[in-house]
């Protein structure tokens, strides 16, 4: 808290009294944003912004000048996430509501499924696990074992066998034991690998045969350490699945994750959820202005 | 797709073409096209602000060569600043030792474990030893097993004990039945941790302390943004470990992660990892990275155009 506001009351000082930010403010905010990887294009986004705003309200008091920073960085963010989840929302007529976690490689995708069918458990669900991860040394085994802890069904089959196949029968047993949400664990893998994207659609496709809408709900897992890069992981996983929820991991670190505004922006695709930590109750709802604040500590 | 630097450049260079000589004004003008494509790619903030800093002097200072043309000049310029910030030459293991022991760290899913399996094959299949591995992840669901099953994929022996939680205790046992069984390279592996877990950074504190390892790696993700300064610099400063590797490099990141990290503790960078399979790994080479952080595999055709 201390740290933070010092940042805001350093750049406050800087732009108070004045109808023009000056060099000096941008340059102190240019080092705040990209540090936290927000990357240059979008950094030069919101400063525009900043001077727009500047210029159009004239003169700034100290006192809107912390609300003006905040909100500004907050538009990008809040233009495509119009309302924060303030819960758990997932389409209650989809049943099973089904869940396909996709992302780059040690991103968190296992973890935050064990999180994630914990929070759905907690609030009445009943969740089954996909264990379509038949590749990575012991990835059943890891999921097995976040089924058990959170008490929920895992399907899997043996090491190597056909992703889609799992995922086919996952949601076959669903359907046919009533659960409510299934989710569907996926391999790691690198976006630039073509044949590796082209497995998810086909496992996206196999699914449908059995939930015809399915998957509601395609949660693209990054790392909030990842620096530009997740720009073209975001592009490249939406082309090949329709991505439309964004999950990011290890926020409980000192990395910032800023590269999600720009995401945000140009994808249109929401932050959903936060993981900030290794345990079982390590996930929360992201909440855009706890976020924006956070990107000013220290 | 990021502008790779050569168009930046190209683009900048357009202003310096023309001009007899490098004056204050036309290099500011291509500084900052270096110092963008640099943050694109993922390089330190500061980093990059030094970087530019002494590529901006170096430039001016060579301004009374007029055999080369400005723009020719800038591209050496930053390519051979950032070759040398690199680290000069390929720089090896320490693996005289018998048993040579190497502890490996890093944060949560850089490529630890994949990392200590490819290391030991490596180690088997090209120079000859005996490696050993000792799975000292106490806490990642089935990172035991992950280990156990890369171990029987390359044929190594690994060190496992499912009831321990202290990884102190596990790496000591380990190290004596590797002894004991006459291997000559024990490798062990840890959990993920973050720079600011205090509790966990002392506990591989304490497993140095008590194993003495002769290489301490430290792993890190090439897609790491700007945290990776703060992250390198932490476990440095708690492990003052012997060298990095640079895990992922198979995606299409630039890695200047790499540059801020070697900035930063100035220790070299000795592996790459690139894939998941056990052969994925190879020695580091720093006019690679080098060229891959400017975006640019051929520097000699930028020269040319330039
Ligand atoms: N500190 C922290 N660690 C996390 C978080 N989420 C996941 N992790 C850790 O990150 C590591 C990788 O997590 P996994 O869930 O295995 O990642 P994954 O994306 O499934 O990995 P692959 O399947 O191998 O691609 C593990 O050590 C997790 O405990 C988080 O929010 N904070
Ligand atoms: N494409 C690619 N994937 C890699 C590389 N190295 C590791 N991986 C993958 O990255 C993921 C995480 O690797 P791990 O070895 O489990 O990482 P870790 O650091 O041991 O993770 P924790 O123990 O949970 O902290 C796995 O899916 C690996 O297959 C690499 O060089 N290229
Ligand atoms: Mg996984
Ligand atoms: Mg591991």
């Amino acid at each position: 808290e201390k740290t933070k506001e010092n940042v805001f009351s350093k750049l406050t000082k800087m732009i108070a009294g004045k109808s023009t930010v000056d060099d000096d403010v941008l340059d102190e905010l240019e080092e705040i944003l990209v540090t936290s990887d927000v990357g240059v294009s979008t950094t030069l986004k919101i400063i525009e912004r900043i001077e727009d705003r500047v210029a159009r309200d004239k003169y700034l008091g100290t006192s809107e000048l912390n609300a003006i920073l905040r909100e500004e960085i907050t538009g990008l963010l809040e233009e495509n996430n119009s309302a924060d989840f303030d819960k758990l929302n997932i389409n209650d007529n989809a049943r099973p509501y089904v869940i396909m976690v996709v992302g780059v490689n040690g991103v968190g995708k296992t973890t935050t499924i064990g999180k994630l069918a914990h929070k759905f458990k907690q609030s009445g669900k009943k969740v089954v696990l996909g264990a379509a991860d038949t590749f990575r040394a012991a990835a059943v085994d890891q999921l097995h074992i976040w089924g058990d802890r959170v008490g929920v069904r895992v399907v899997s089959q043996q090491m190597g066998s056909d992703p889609a196949s799992v995922a086919y029968d996952t949601l076959q047993s669903a359907v046919a034991n009533g659960e409510d949400v299934a989710i569907i664990d996926t391999a790691g893998r690198l976006h630039n690998k073509v044949g590796l994207m082209n497995e998810l659609t086909k496992i996206k496709n196999v699914m449908q045969k059995v939930v015809p809408d399915a998957p509601h709900e395609i949660l693209l897992v990054l790392d909030a350490s990842t620096g530009q890069n997740a720009i073209e992981q975001c592009k490249q996983f939406t082309q090949a699945t329709d991505v439309n929820a964004l999950a990011l991991t290890k926020l409980d670190g000192t990395a910032k994750g800023g590269v999600v505004i720009g995401i945000s922006d140009q994808f249109k695709i929401p932050v959903k959820y936060i993981g900030v930590g290794e345990g079982i109750n390590d996930l929360q709802l992201f909440n855009k202005v706890e976020f924006v604040n956070s990107l000013f500590k220290n | 797709m990021f502008d790779n630097l050569s168009d930046k450049l190209d683009r900048a260079f357009k202003v310096l073409k023309g001009h007899g000589s490098i004056t204050e004004i036309n290099v500011a003008e291509t500084v900052k096209e270096v110092r963008k494509a640099l943050l694109d790619a993922d390089v330190n903030y500061k980093t990059a602000k030094a970087f530019t800093d002494t590529v901006k002097e170096k430039a001016l200072g060579m301004n009374v060569l007029t055999s080369v043309s400005p723009g020719q000049l800038m591209v050496k310029v930053v390519n051979d600043e950032l070759v040398e910030l690199m680290g000069g030459n390929v720089s090896e293991l320490d693996i005289k030792q018998n048993p040579s022991i190497i502890l490996i760290a890093g944060l949560n899913g850089a490529g630890k474990t994949t990392f200590t399996g490819k290391l030991a094959n490596y180690l088997k299949t090209q120079k000859g030893k005996k490696p050993f591995l000792v799975a000292a992840d106490v806490y990642r669901p089935a990172a035991i097993d992950q280990l156990k099953v890369l171990s029987e994929q390359i044929g190594v022996p690994v060190y496992t004990d499912y009831e321990s939680k202290d990884p102190v205790k596990i790496a000591e046992a380990g190290i004596a039945k590797a002894k004991a069984d006459g291997n000559t390279v024990v490798i062990i592996d840890t959990a993920g941790r973050l720079a600011i877990d205090e509790q966990m950074m002392n506990e591989i504190a304490d497993v140095k302390a008590a194993t003495k390892p002769h290489e301490i790696l430290f792993v890190v993700d090439s897609m790491t943004g700007q945290d990776a300064v703060n992250t390198a610099k932490a476990f440095n400063d708690r492990l003052d470990f012997t060298g990095v590797v640079l895990t992922k490099l198979d995606g299409d990141t630039r890695g200047g992660a790499a540059l801020s990290i070697k900035s930063v503790v100035n220790k070299p960078i000795k592996f790459i990892g690139t894939g998941e399979k056990m052969d994925a790994i190879d020695v580091f080479y720093p006019d690679r990275m080098a060229s891959r952080i400017l975006g640019m595999g051929d520097v000699v055709s930028l020269v040319e155009r330039a």
